[in-house]
């Protein structure tokens, strides 16, 4: 009998503490949203427990789109406060959150991030360009008139300057806000500089046809789409030495003892050159607050504002120590923050 | 009878093999051989793992500290003077830091070694979490303010790399966050005995450090969520597995009904774990409105995922008590339910507990389900004590691995070999409890 007592009181136990907490208010701060920016926002998380009395917010990663989708999904206690991305936010995404009730957004723009291309370090060095890029990777190129399957094989088949090394690219998978500024930095933009766009304009397409067979990429096993972070592409470069991995500029500046940087048209990946905007590859990040749980959820607006302070998001502070690029624009940043402008008021 | 001695097979000595018996003999000889394959098949590629696993992990159970005076001047730390903490939390870990950074610096002079080294590259050979941990315990005893403290801090983790022969001067030489002068520097004071290596209880108790400061990153908030996960399994899986096992096994009527419930139970524990995290999230987070990232609601999805397993085990133990102890309980007047409660149940516990245990272990290693309700995150602060800190975020064990193999900083690969020997410790030692308890507790008809 003792037993059927016991799990009649258990089962009281929990039904009467899952009331409890409906009631209970949530004192900390929920973010969520893409992997490239999470560690600079734990690190943020971090220092604004150990600076402030409010509770160190929680992150989670998941990938810039899945961080907007939770956003989205409504006002409330139990949905995220801030969504982390390393892409702006989409007419459809806004449309999504101010069908459930998500109207005030207020968009912070905290910083730069340049995506670099990297290979073994006991490899030969590239120095590539957006077309090297196209003609490797597409699917089809535009040969006398007619669309054929990519013949490349060898970086130097793409062009004779470069070294004889058999292409092998790791690539982030479309789950990455990385993959649409690489789709249209590196390739698109490559389609048009090797004159591969006006060719197949010629051959009769329209510009929107032309640009989706730019971005068709190679589905032969010569590139592979990384779905996880970029550890799994280091892992991929450790097996394969021949290969080449896109990265973040803040993962390559922790791993430079065993990978190198190539150069993208002339120009290397450093802070100044991305903060300037010389270097062709590089992308802003956010993050999203939600304005209606400004007041409602403690600490919010505090970790905000921190988050873009000079300390933190400043050329000197730690976000930068880690690798990111420094908004010239922080200023402003901070007043939006600070005066919560919302993005239909900007 | 010559006719049937005529057909009698040819005598033969039975010590003498003809050829079936030879052919039957080489057949079990090859599967003996096959068997014993398989079994060191099995065995390599544990010992393959657990090598990988330890030589890769064990050294985030040392951590290399640094011992040095620090003077904490009233100026810098509380220029009011009124050691007021509150005054005193307007200096952010941002003073505290150039505070450190100096007396480490005036530390190595007094020690006499010679060094070419930058006062920023001197500053970044402690850790990030130094200045943090030195302002909360200034906040903590403001009367410290004006003393000079001797402090021992963590040092930065391509320094402890270093003497974990992770970090050599070659791949510093090529390393953006290590010069070879740092770690010449460092080797000068461990071998001065200001600089030591040593046991890391802080690997198991310290909560999730960011990408930056893998040498401060520890276990703690993980191991706590996993517990307080644990706990809610235990407290409804059980109680609710072993009722529901006793009613279909004791009480309910065999019909169609019953055949219905029993192969959606088999078919409840095959299915995949992620598909009760979206369950979760919908039930739990969406519908009835519990926290994100909380133990309660990881607890709850385990649950769901681990009655089947627990009504199997529980089913498979009840039905082995033999039918004679029931009926000779009915035989003397029990009733059915003190048949059950007083004789069957006793019986049949060590093979639930056994079940429980094992459903646990499962329970314990998961990480999929937790995707889906937050639990896949940075938590730093120590959840509460239950039953308020069930609803607290937290992290959990395997979440912590996953976690620490996507971070940069190669030093996380260390960690996260670390957090799966503590899994695997944890797992082992449930393990060995459920064997105890089966052979402490079995009886045999």
């Amino acid at each position: 009998m003792s037993l059927a007592k016991l799990s009649v009181s258990v089962l009281a136990v929990a039904a009467v503490s899952a009331t409890a907490a409906v009631a209970q208010s949530r004192d900390n701060v929920q973010v969520a949203g893409s992997s490239t920016v999470l560690p600079y926002a734990s690190i943020v998380a971090e220092a604004f427990g150990e600076n402030f009395d409010f509770p160190t917010p929680v992150v989670e990663s998941g990938g810039s789109s899945t961080g907007l989708r939770r956003f989205c999904e409504g006002v409330g206690e139990n949905t995220i406060d801030i969504a982390n991305s390393s892409r702006s936010i989409r007419e459809s995404e806004i449309a999504t959150c101010a069908e459930n009730g998500v109207t005030d957004i207020i968009e912070v723009r905290f910083g730069y991030d340049g995506i670099v291309f990297a290979s073994d370090i006991n490899g030969p060095s590239f120095a590539f360009t957006q077309s090297d890029w196209y003609l490797a990777l597409a699917a089809n190129l535009p040969v006398d008139g007619a669309m054929v399957p990519n013949p490349n094989t060898s970086w130097d088949q793409v062009r004779a300057d470069l070294p004889a090394q058999d292409i092998a690219a790791y690539i982030p998978g479309t789950r990455h806000g990385t993959r649409e500024v690489f789709d249209e930095n590196v390739i698109l933009q490559g389609c048009e500089d090797s004159g591969a766009m006006a060719a197949m304009m010629e051959m009769g397409m329209d510009e929107d046809a032309a640009e989706e067979a730019c971005m068709e990429l190679r589905a032969d096993g010569v590139s592979t789409d990384i779905d996880g972070d970029y550890t799994e592409t280091l892992a991929r470069i450790t097996a394969n030495p021949e290969g080449i991995g896109v990265f973040g500029l803040a993962f390559y500046e922790n791993n430079t003892d065993r990978l190198q940087v190539a150069t993208m048209a002339g120009v290397e990946p450093t802070v100044a050159n991305i903060a300037s905007g010389t270097y062709p590859v590089s992308r802003p990040l956010f993050f999203y607050i939600k304005a209606a749980h400004i007041g409602v959820i403690p600490g919010l607006k505090e970790y905000a504002s921190f988050f873009v302070s000079d300390d933190i998001a400043g050329p000197f502070g730690p976000l930068a120590a880690y690798g990111l690029v420094a908004d010239p624009e922080l200023a402003e940043v901070q007043a939006t923050v600070a005066n919560e402008v919302t993005m239909g008021g900007m | 009878m010559t006719d049937a001695t005529a057909s009698q097979p040819p005598v033969r000595s039975l010590f003498a093999e003809d050829a079936r018996t030879r052919r039957r003999n080489r057949a079990e000889a090859r599967f003996r051989a096959y068997g014993f394959a398989a079994v060191v098949i099995g065995i390599l590629a544990l010992i393959m793992l657990l090598i990988s696993i330890l030589s890769n992990g064990l050294s985030s159970f040392r951590q290399t500290y640094v011992t040095f005076p620090v003077d904490l001047a009233e100026a810098r730390l509380d220029p009011q003077g009124n050691r007021n903490p509150e005054e005193m939390a307007a200096v952010t870990t941002f003073g505290y830091l150039p505070v450190m950074a100096m007396a480490f610096i005036e530390h190595v002079e007094a020690l006499g070694i010679e060094h070419d080294l930058s006062p920023q590259e001197m500053a970044a050979m402690i850790s990030g979490e130094a200045p943090a941990q030195l302002r909360a315990m200034v906040l903590e005893n403001p009367s410290l303010v004006g003393q000079t403290v001797t402090l021992e801090m963590l040092v930065n983790g391509r320094i402890d790399g270093y003497f974990k022969g992770r970090v050599t001067m070659a791949s510093a030489e090529r390393d953006n966050n290590v010069t070879p002068g740092q770690l010449v520097l460092a080797q000068a004071l461990a071998d001065a005995g200001a600089m030591e290596t040593r046991f890391n209880w802080s690997f198991v108790t310290a909560p999730d450090a960011s990408g930056q400061r893998p040498e401060a990153a520890g276990l703690g908030v993980a191991i706590i969520g996993s517990f307080y996960m644990m706990l809610v399994v235990l407290a409804l899986a059980l109680p609710i597995g072993v009722a529901a096992s006793i009613y279909l096994e004791e009480f309910a009527p065999k019909n169609r009904l019953t055949d219905i419930i029993e192969v959606n139970i088999s078919n409840l524990a095959a299915v995949p774990s992620i598909v009760f995290g979206i369950l979760g999230l919908a039930i739990f987070i969406n519908f009835a409105g519990l926290p994100q990232s909380a133990p309660i609601v990881g607890g709850l999805v385990l649950t769901l995922m681990t009655l089947p397993t627990i009504i199997i085990a529980t089913r498979a133990s009840l039905r082995a008590v033999p039918p004679s102890i029931r009926e000779a309980a009915l035989g003397v007047g029990a009733s059915k339910m003190q048949s059950v409660f007083h004789h069957v149940l006793p019986l049949a516990a060590p093979g639930i507990l056994t079940g429980t245990i094992i459903g646990l272990a499962q329970a314990l290693g998961e990480t999929a389900p937790l995707l889906l309700i937050g639990m896949v995150a940075f938590v730093r602060e120590y959840p509460a004590a239950p039953l308020d800190g069930l609803f607290d975020p937290a992290s959990a064990l395997p979440v912590q691995v996953y976690n620490w193999t996507q971070r940069s900083d190669p030093a996380f690969v260390e960690r996260a070999s670390g957090a799966i020997i503590v899994l695997l410790v944890f797992l082992v030692f449930m393990n060995a409890l459920a064997i105890l308890l089966r052979r402490r507790f079995e009886r045999r008809w």
